[in-house]
């Protein structure tokens, strides 16, 4: 089976979840996210591989390590997504409340 | 400055909530969404159909000014309970959207005040984010509007 590389797919996991919130804070290298679960660090290598792939972690080499840091402009734009579809309920609402406004 | 229309998508779900508080009575909040004169006007769709009623059903269309049909949803109604609860299905024509189940459920907050609760499921997660990510179903109806005025503008 084909894994969709959504970023809404990888948020959906609540380890993944817990990553984006340890990584937030400050950059991690894989071992010492790792080091933070209970999960073998194979498993939790395969969860920073889906949020690497759809670009809401971003690698950063110093030295010999590689450290992993949140992508802002990932996390911005899934703020976004339901905005569209919020604000087009709220100017519908606000329409219905002017025009009810008149019928009191 | 607080959101008045709050949305609720959580990940990895089918299902979305939609809740709004209104300087309204509950009496008014809830004939905007029975009364078809009231609905064509903040809807901006015709009402071809709608039976408020248990058992009854709706059909909402908007024309082009040539009167081509350009959007059509439809449902049933299955439950509803004045100035408080309506269950109803939705689907668009012509959309791959498929059918979704939505519960209003209408609050007195104060004499003067209400709340709406929307609770929208859909078919799939999937089928959910596509829904969101398109805007449904008016962000259909604005592209046609505008492809309309375009349209217009080359005559």
């Amino acid at each position: 089976m084909e894994t969709r590389r959504d970023v809404f797919q990888a948020i959906a996991d609540p380890t993944r979840r817990a990553i984006i919130a340890l990584v937030a804070l400050h950059a991690m290298t894989p071992g010492a996210i790792a080091e933070r679960f209970d999960s073998s660090r194979q498993t939790i290598s395969k969860h920073i591989q889906i949020l690497t792939e759809c670009k809401l972690l971003q690698q950063e080499h110093n030295g010999r390590e590689i450290y992993y840091h949140l992508n802002p402009q990932k996390v911005k734009e899934i703020a976004d997504f339901i905005e569209p579809f919020r604000k087009l309920w709220d100017e519908r609402f606000n329409k219905m409340e002017a025009i009810m406004k008149k019928y009191k | 400055m607080e959101q008045k229309t709050k949305l609720n998508a959580e990940e990895g779900k089918q299902e979305i909530t939609i809740t709004r508080e209104f300087d309204l009575p509950l009496e008014l909040l809830f004939r905007a969404h029975v009364e078809a004169d009231i609905i064509e006007q903040w809807m901006g769709t015709k009402v071809v159909k709608l039976e408020s009623k248990k058992q009854g059903g709706y059909l909402l269309q908007k024309t082009d000014p040539q009167g081509n049909v350009i959007f059509q949803a439809d449902g049933v109604i299955h439950e509803l309970i004045p100035n408080k609860k309506i269950i109803r299905t939705f689907e668009m024509a012509n959309t791959p959207f498929g059918v979704q189940l939505e519960f209003y459920e209408f609050e007195k907050l104060t004499a003067d005040t209400s709340k709406l609760h929307m609770h929208v499921l859909y078919e799939s997660f999937n089928q959910r984010d596509q829904v969101l990510k398109l805007g449904m179903p008016q962000g259909i109806n604005w592209a046609h509007d505008q492809i309309q005025q375009v349209a217009g503008k080359l005559k």
